[in-house]
């Protein structure tokens, strides 16, 4: 089963576009990556599926409810970890969680009960009555991140979410990623090769706004004829026309 | 009821910024005792109760655009806002969080400046309520401000335009401090044509019992807050429509 359906999806500012007609299909329970460079279009891709930004043309279908006709429906079904850290800078952790719980629905009860385990999923426990403007970025990282998971999205949209992470930092994150793959479908975009081979079921490699390739990475090494997922990527980005 | 949730958030954010207690309740009370303290050491009748706490009351609630100005320009300059615009919050349970918890912080900032200025000097009776009731509008044009101005700049920008422009207009323009009629001229007719004189007017004749005074000069209040809320909530609809976030 589908989880998103991606049809002919474009965005374009003053005439240029940010993203060119993407055509594409993520299973549900897969972990897709989007891999670009810098201005590659990921982001808009993202913000697009989970309705922040609406495309110039074309459309998708998040668990048969389309971006454009029914954003209301997805949005209750998704959830998003933005690039940059995104809390309320004056309330507490548990706070921020018991805020996000509740805007998607939880009663008060069920909130806090969430937000315990999403503290205790994250290791929060020591900073959870503090304000998060006085956190760590990596603190407010894993935070925001929680943040995204404590609505149960079906459907969860990370924004390069180790960006600026120390390595063990990274590394806890990835083990949590881990554990969610089987319970949600998860987008991702990212710089970090080694975090898509690392997570990834599936990779979409973008490059100036057109999907280049999309398969496994031994899909995508076989296609660009490498043996090194570096090389791939490299060749798949700048180089090759690929129809998927 | 989400909003609920989310105005309980903005509630929270505002009272416990202590740069916001300073300005929204101590600076008020500040003013209000240097020139008390001026009045009592020169024989003209020139900064009288009567007539500084109403003065007081409505500049004070020009720091009210400055909380609710960074508020959402904070939430947009950290990414906050895109979290909640990819959540069901609707643009009313944006427009209801953002501007109801600022009415009854509006109202406790009239009580303490109202409550500050009996202790200097000011008439306890029924008219202070009255000019409470009519202080509400004003309050409402300052948290429109603030909305609209937190929709469209950042927020070093708001604190600029907030902060500084809009506390020295109303400031300067209100006759918080002064009888705008002793200057005269342009100066007083272009004060007339802004809402925060007529607020001053309103407040200062409710305060003393002069009903028929604040006719019609609140329809002026009214009208501008009604206009400046209308064009708040469609900027702010308009960026949360998705084209500029």
């Amino acid at each position: 089963m589908n989880a998103i359906k991606i049809n002919n999806l474009s965005k374009s500012y003053k005439g240029k576009f940010a993203v060119k007609n993407i055509n594409m299909e993520i299973k549900a329970g897969e972990l897709f990556a989007l891999l670009g460079m810098n201005g590659a279009g990921k982001t808009t891709t993202i913000k697009m599926l989970s309705c922040l930004t609406p495309p110039t043309s074309g459309d998708a279908y998040l668990l048969g409810d389309s971006i454009l006709n029914n954003p209301q429906k997805v949005k209750e079904k998704i959830n998003v970890s933005p690039q940059e850290t995104a809390v309320a800078r004056n309330l507490s952790v548990k706070e921020n969680l018991e805020l996000i719980a509740r805007i998607y629905g939880s009663d008060k009860k069920t909130a806090k009960i969430k937000a315990e385990e999403m503290i205790m999923i994250f290791n929060l426990t020591e900073v959870a009555k503090a304000k998060t403007k006085t956190l760590s970025g990596g603190f407010q990282r894993r935070l925001s991140i929680a943040m995204s998971l404590i609505s149960n999205p079906k459907i969860l949209f990370l924004d390069e979410p180790t960006l600026g992470l120390d390595v063990i930092a990274r590394r806890e994150l990835w083990s949590v990623i881990k554990k969610l793959k089987t319970e949600m479908t998860i987008v991702l975009t990212t710089h970090y090769l080694e975090e898509v081979e690392a997570l990834a079921d599936r990779v979409g490699i973008m490059a100036k706004g057109e999907l280049k390739a999309a398969g496994t990475v031994s899909e995508l090494n076989l296609l660009a004829q490498v043996d090194k997922f570096e090389d791939a990527f490299i060749k798949l980005a700048t180089d090759m026309e690929v129809n998927i | 009821m989400r909003f609920m949730t989310f105005a309980k958030r903005n509630t929270k954010e505002i009272i416990r910024d202590p740069l916001n207690l300073m300005f929204g309740l101590a600076f008020p009370i500040v003013i209000l005792l240097i020139f008390t303290a001026i009045q009592s050491n020169v024989s003209e009748s020139i900064f009288m109760i009567e007539t500084l706490s109403p003065g007081v009351a409505v500049f004070g609630l020009s720091f009210i655009s400055l909380f609710s100005g960074l508020l959402v320009a904070k939430d947009r300059d950290n990414s906050f806002l895109m979290r909640l615009f990819a959540s069901p919050l609707t643009a009313s349970d944006y427009i209801c969080g953002y501007t109801l918890p600022l009415i009854p912080m509006a109202i406790i900032q009239s009580i303490v400046c109202f409550i500050a200025s009996i202790f200097l000097g000011l008439s306890v009776n029924v008219n202070l309520l009255i000019g409470l009731l009519v202080l509400i509008p004003t309050g409402l044009i300052f948290i429109g401000l603030g909305l609209l101005c937190g929709s469209l700049f950042n927020e070093k920008q708001v604190g600029g335009v907030c902060g500084a422009l809009l506390t020295n207009i109303c400031a300067w323009f209100s006759g918080a401090w002064f009888d705008i009629s002793l200057i005269g001229g342009v100066y007083e007719k272009v004060a007339y044509l802004m809402p925060f004189s007529h607020a001053v007017d309103i407040t200062r004749a409710a305060i003393i019992g002069d009903y028929n005074a604040i006719f019609p000069q609140i329809w002026w209040v009214i009208v501008y807050a009604v206009v400046i809320n209308v064009v708040a909530i469609y900027v702010f609809n308009k960026k949360i429509s998705g084209k500029n976030i």
